[in-house]
């Protein structure tokens, strides 16, 4: 890996660097949508896809890619071309643009940027902006009802979701995300706990649960999904999509699921630091530990999404503007407090 | 305040029930049944296809009259004399060809209603249920297992038979007849003979009562 350092500038480097992220990305959707119906057939009892590929269905993902790759691309009459083609492409952009500043491994992140945290933020809110661009260039009243609701909750979810990152901020004193991950190091906490920020401070712990409902409706997910949900709105803003345009925005839901796990999992959860200390620890074992963390934060999605219903729109908007941003600023304070007693 | 509390705290408690539910279930074995791989085992008296054990067939028709759809038709033609059809196996002897016992399993609504009637038992569901078909005239099934000329050359049998046996019939029923005009002829002679001899005791005293018995037998000769 020594001469994927920043030193080199070459254009190969750069394409290797920017693949890595990408294969993962890709590998992880197909293994995703295959598991959250293998979940989602379990929690209620049933099998989910059983008969692609031999073993319980494990092809299953592949074979809706094969699919709708050659389905029929269409395009509303009226729809305005440029931007509905342009938007699946664009979100899938956002999602995969704020993986640059993710350190999958200490010696992995594809760029190590002082501002690692404000690049996150600022890239992800592209995403709101892609699924607006969708709904309204589709023409369809479906569609734009799911964009507007789209804008509304991502836009007052932001908030809690930046506090709480704000919080971390505080306690590391950097923006960058692979000091914030070399900075939770260590098993010192009672002697074996694994230094991670979760089990530094009560009040990130509180923290974490709020970051966690705020990462649930940033990426559209159950009880929070309303900008697609299927009994009100069709299917919201992809309502006209079919194929693989579709295929894109379901790609970059479910990318944008593991990036908001991801980045929880590097503020809260040790990064790619192995639990037990020196145990399994280095390079490789980052990306390891690194994934399988997210990936438990991704099942625990999963998970909630086959247990609790959807909120309506307006308690959507209470929970968030009256229970969890004013939460997470007293939180803040809180934990400013505490740092300056403690530390 | 301590009722947003209070609700907070509910909310939670009922967040985590249903999220331990799910996740009890998530561990439980499903109860998916995989079909054409596997298949469920019906219940000895499940409703499905019908079928016609057609030896043991006494062609009495009333599974025909118990289907409230008129699925079953049936067609017979009695057996010669000369032809003993055998006995079934409930020992009810069969007098009847079976020349049609068609069931349109595509009108069938499987109320099992023609089965308990049949006084052979010959009628009943098996547990097949895969049998649909791409045109509905397949679904028609045919029992009887006469071929096409075996049945016109019974029917042609019975028909001779018919006639023959009305034949007979017809001349039996003259010959009765014929016997009754004969017996009757007598009958009068008989009278007319008794009479003639009370005329010749009594002389024209009678005159009367001879000619009411002259009127009544008149009248018998018309019936």
């Amino acid at each position: 890996m020594t001469f994927l350092n920043a030193g080199s500038t070459s254009v190969v480097a750069i394409l290797i660097h920017a693949a890595i992220p990408l294969t993962i990305i890709l590998v992880y959707a197909l293994v995703a949508i295959w598991g959250e119906r293998k979940i989602a057939g379990f929690i209620q009892d049933r099998l989910g896809p059983m008969r692609v590929g031999g073993f319980h269905g494990w092809a299953q993902s592949i074979a809706d890619l094969l699919k709708l790759l050659q389905k029929e691309d269409i395009i509303p009459t009226n729809a305005s071309r440029f931007l509905f083609k342009f938007a699946p492409f664009m979100m899938f952009a956002a999602s995969y643009a704020a993986f640059a500043v993710i350190p999958f491994s200490s010696s992995y992140v594809g760029s190590s940027v002082n501002i690692g945290v404000f690049y996150l933020v600022a890239v992800t809110s592209i995403l709101t902006l892609s699924i607006i661009m969708a709904g309204w260039a589709s023409n369809n009243k479906w569609s734009l009802l799911g964009g507007m609701r789209s804008a509304a909750q991502m836009v007052s979810y932001e908030v809690p979701t930046i506090a709480t990152i704000l919080t971390v901020i505080v306690v590391t004193g950097s923006l960058n995300l692979m000091t914030v991950t070399e900075m939770q190091t260590g098993n010192d906490i009672l002697g074996f706990l694994p230094n991670w920020f979760i089990f530094q401070n009560p009040f990130l712990l509180v923290a974490f649960g709020i970051f966690f409902i705020s990462i649930l409706a940033e990426s559209h997910r159950v009880p929070f999904d309303l900008p697609e949900s299927e009994s009100e709105l069709v299917a919201g803003y992809q309502t006209e999509y079919s194929g693989i345009r579709w295929a894109m925005f379901m790609l970059a839901e479910y990318a944008d699921m593991l990036l908001l796990s991801l980045v929880g999992v590097t503020l809260f959860f040790g990064g790619w630091n192995s639990p037990f200390g020196e145990f399994m620890a280095g390079p490789g074992w980052g990306y390891f530990w690194f994934l399988l963390k997210g990936l438990m934060l991704v099942f625990v999605m999963m998970w909630i999404r086959w247990t609790l219903p959807r909120y309506r729109v307006d308690q959507l908007m209470q929970i968030c503007w009256s229970v969890l941003i004013p939460l997470s600023f007293v939180n803040l304070v809180l934990v400013a407090v505490w740092e300056v007693i403690f530390n | 305040m301590l009722h947003t509390l209070k609700e907070g705290w509910h909310t939670f408690k009922s967040i985590f029930t249903g999220m331990g539910v799910t996740m009890r279930h998530l561990f439980q074995p499903s109860v998916t049944l995989q079909y054409p791989d596997e298949r469920e085992e019906l219940p000895a008296n499940a409703r499905s296809k019908l079928y016609v054990d057609i030896d043991d067939c006494i062609g009495c028709n009333i599974c025909a009259r118990a289907c409230p759809v008129n699925c079953i038709d049936i067609e017979t033609v009695m057996s010669t004399d000369d032809v003993d059809l055998g006995k079934t196996s409930t020992g009810n002897p069969k007098r009847f060809w079976l020349t049609r016992f068609d069931i349109d399993m595509a009108k069938c609504m499987y109320c099992d209603l023609c089965v308990h009637p049949c006084p052979t038992d010959c009628i009943k569901m098996v547990q097949e249920y895969e049998y649909s078909e791409f045109d509905r005239t397949n679904l028609v099934y045919h029992f009887s297992d006469l071929s096409p000329e075996m049945v016109a050359e019974v029917k042609e049998k019975a028909e001779k038979e018919a006639e023959e046996k009305k034949r007979e019939r017809e001349e039996a029923k003259r010959k009765k007849a014929e016997e009754k005009k004969k017996k009757e002829a007598e009958a009068k002679k008989k009278e007319k003979e008794k009479d003639e001899e009370k005329a010749e005791n009594t002389g024209t005293k009678d005159e009367k009562d001879s000619d009411a018995s002259k009127k009544n037998s008149s009248d018998n000769k018309e019936s």
